[in-house]
């Protein structure tokens, strides 16, 4: 199924990932959106746009960023070896900060003086927050005001970089509603103003042009497993929210038949309870924030509340090409609950040194499961897409400790 | 011809605009919708835009926000909206409804499965937000062979290519967003307001709505000097939102807003 298609040709002009994606917003946006679209395709594949991008990846950002293989983790679980994708060592700790280089590089060459951002766990906001101070652009970034007192340590932090943060108390008070927010926002500011979509979300051409800057991490993951074991892994493991570090790891991947690909949900209390985050596996096809895509819905079409440990998976809707690549059945997603994600988080700390992510944590949780199934000279690489220093309140709390 | 082009032919006959106000359906029950229905028509409705509660409103600002979350406190459904109407139908044949809302509950119902309900509810014309042409074929095909006319939203970012391939879509009226912004924003600027509109008027065939930041008479009467209709709906959500327990002031207050717009636009139009 996979090897018959060209992945490369996806989306189509339109934005639509086969019944997925889109553009679907209300008419102010239209030309903002057209403007947006002819810029991405006139500067993606401009030399001198390519060659900025590269120079401040890896001289700002620190790529490439390490393939590390965690060989006491890969003895423990007995099974395939265990490589990580090492996202967490970037500047501002997580992989957010590929797409935000490379879309604010996009809003200086559009004119644009001023930078809004939405955010979950905070971390895009932090990376927005980080380049706008480094291009001297005002910044705003929206945050549920749930999600505002769960990271207070990415709300200081964007406070030092200068951005204002606005909690958002409309809603569920999360994610959703902080991109809600930040339309409004564009809607009404859309001459000077550049929305920096943190994920392969919303209208077409977001979905698209996030995905191509995060394909940098299946780039290098796919020349650093050649070059350290002579061959393409046999499986890759990352977490989905909205799915920016998941589809830049697997889309370098997907014309590879025999790498089997796994995207991993937040499931919450469990996905028979109703409390997760994970549309893929327990949502329907609908339409939510500019574009078609497996949501959380009512039966009457509402969007309905979700709930995850990790702010940055707590979304009711996931990036249309996701929804895609579900029914076409090249990747397989799953999902993983709270207590299994917390339990990888430690297995990970204490077996290699490594705090993760509570978001990345879903990741090494579903690759606890993958690796025993495999031989041992078989190979997963599993992008740990941040840090967890920011969590570690939320941890702290959960297990009933006061820092 | 549908009910909203008979409506706006006997109005152009007379020389006047549309009066179109908008309410949320369910907001703050279905009751006080239905009744402040009436309320509006008695008042000097010319059309009705029935809001349809949803669950995340993008392009509306925080009092329709606010109606939408009261509207779906009480579990207002697309299915109640299509009841509400069919009542309101049993004693007004002639006020055309335009249902206002995001794709999202329509594409859960089902395109087809809509055009049926809304149409044999009575319902005259379906504006969904969130769903520019580009994305609009399927539904238009299903809403025009019910009989119901799809009503587009048109910007002041829209330029000339677009409002000739929104226009080519639209059919009943189109809707031109007035300001940059989200509904219930701050006051417009008649004067620009009334360049664009002049512009637009040359390149489509429809009559052309004002709505977002009309809220008193003045106002109405400025924007009905260059536009076919006049479109308010903050200002009246915001008062069912005020005065909701004490319903007759709710309702001499919306009536009393809503007549005094439309005798504004009579006059000042007579007088422009």
């Amino acid at each position: 199924m996979g090897d018959l298609i060209d992945f490369s040709q996806f989306p189509d002009a339109n934005g639509h990932f086969g019944p997925y994606g889109g553009l679907f917003v209300a008419e102010t946006l239209m030309a903002a959106l057209e403007d947006l679209r002819d810029a991405y395709a006139r500067y993606r594949d401009d030399p001198e746009f390519i060659a900025e991008l590269d120079r401040d990846l890896a001289r700002y950002v620190g790529r490439p960023s390490p393939l590390y293989h965690a060989e006491r983790l890969s003895r423990e679980w007995g099974g395939a070896q265990i490589l990580l994708k090492r996202e967490d060592l970037n500047h501002t700790g997580a992989h957010k900060v590929n797409n935000t280089v490379g879309q604010a590089l996009l809003a200086k060459r559009l004119g644009k003086t001023r930078i809004i951002a939405e955010t979950g766990a905070g971390q895009h906001g932090v990376a927005t927050a980080t380049i706008a101070a480094r291009l001297g652009m005002e910044c705003v970034v929206y945050m549920g005001s749930e999600d505002v007192k769960r990271q207070s340590p990415n709300v200081y932090r964007m406070k030092l970089l200068g951005a204002t943060v606005v909690p958002v108390e409309s809603g569920s008070k999360t994610l959703k509603d902080a991109l809600n927010e930040a339309l409004r926002d564009w809607v009404t500011n859309v001459d000077d103003t550049f929305y920096v979509i943190g994920t392969v979300a919303g209208p077409h051409p977001y979905p698209m042009m996030v995905r191509d800057f995060q394909c940098v991490i299946g780039r290098e993951a796919r020349q650093q497993v050649l070059a350290d074991f002579g061959r393409l892994p046999d499986a890759l493991v990352a977490c989905v929210g909205g799915g920016s570090n998941a589809i830049g790891l697997f889309h370098p991947f997907l014309a590879d038949a025999d790498v089997a690909i796994y995207g991993v949900e937040a499931a919450g209390d469990g996905l028979d309870t109703g409390r997760h985050s994970a549309p893929l596996n327990a949502g329907r096809p609908g339409v939510l924030h500019g574009n078609r895509t497996y949501l959380m819905e009512d039966a009457n079409g509402q969007i309905i509340e979700t709930h995850s440990i990790s702010a940055g998976l707590d979304y009711p809707g996931v990036g249309p090409e996701h929804s895609w690549l579900k029914d076409i059945g090249r990747v397989h997603y799953g999902a993983i609950t709270d207590d299994e994600a917390l339990a990888a988080f430690h297995e990970l700390c204490r077996s290699e040194g490594i705090i993760p992510a509570l978001e990345s944590s879903h990741a090494v949780a579903y690759a606890k499961k993958l690796a025993p199934t495999l031989r041992s000279d078989q190979l997963i690489v599993v992008n740990l897409s941040g840090r967890g220093d920011k969590d570690i309140f939320t941890i702290a709390a959960r297990e009933g400790i006061t820092l | 011809m549908s009910r909203i082009a008979t409506r706006f032919a006997a109005l152009a006959a007379a020389g006047r605009q549309a009066l179109i106000p908008y309410i949320t359906a369910g907001d703050p029950d279905l009751a006080t919708t239905e009744a402040l229905l009436h309320t509006l028509v008695a008042n000097g409705a010319d059309v009705i835009e029935l809001g349809v509660p949803f669950s995340d409103p993008m392009a509306d600002g925080p009092v329709i926000q606010r109606a939408c979350e009261r509207a779906l406190a009480t579990g207002t459904s697309l299915h109640d909206v299509l009841a509400l109407v069919q009542r309101f139908r049993r004693q007004d044949a002639q006020t055309p409804v335009v249902l206002m809302g995001y794709l999202n509950p329509v594409e859960v119902m089902g395109y087809t499965a809509f055009a049926q309900a809304a149409a044999a509810a009575g319902v005259d014309g379906v504006l969904t937000v969130d769903l520019p042409p580009e994305e609009s074929h399927e539904l238009n095909l299903a809403l025009v062979e019910h009989g119901l006319d799809p009503i587009y939203l048109l910007a002041p970012t829209s330029r000339d290519e677009r409002i000739r391939k929104v226009a080519a879509a639209a059919r009943g009226y189109l809707y031109y967003v007035s300001l940059k912004g989200v509904t219930g924003s701050a006051a417009l600027d008649t004067a620009e307001v009334a360049r664009r509109v002049e512009h637009i008027k040359t390149l489509v065939d429809v009559p052309v709505g004002v709505g977002f930041g009309i809220r008193d008479a003045v106002t109405a009467a400025a924007v009905a000097r260059v536009a076919d209709a006049v479109v308010v709906g903050s200002a009246l959500v915001s008062r069912v939102e005020q005065l909701a327990a004490t319903p007759e002031r709710m309702h001499a207050e919306i009536g009393g807003l809503l007549a005094e717009m439309r005798r504004a636009m009579d006059v000042g139009v007579a007088t422009a």
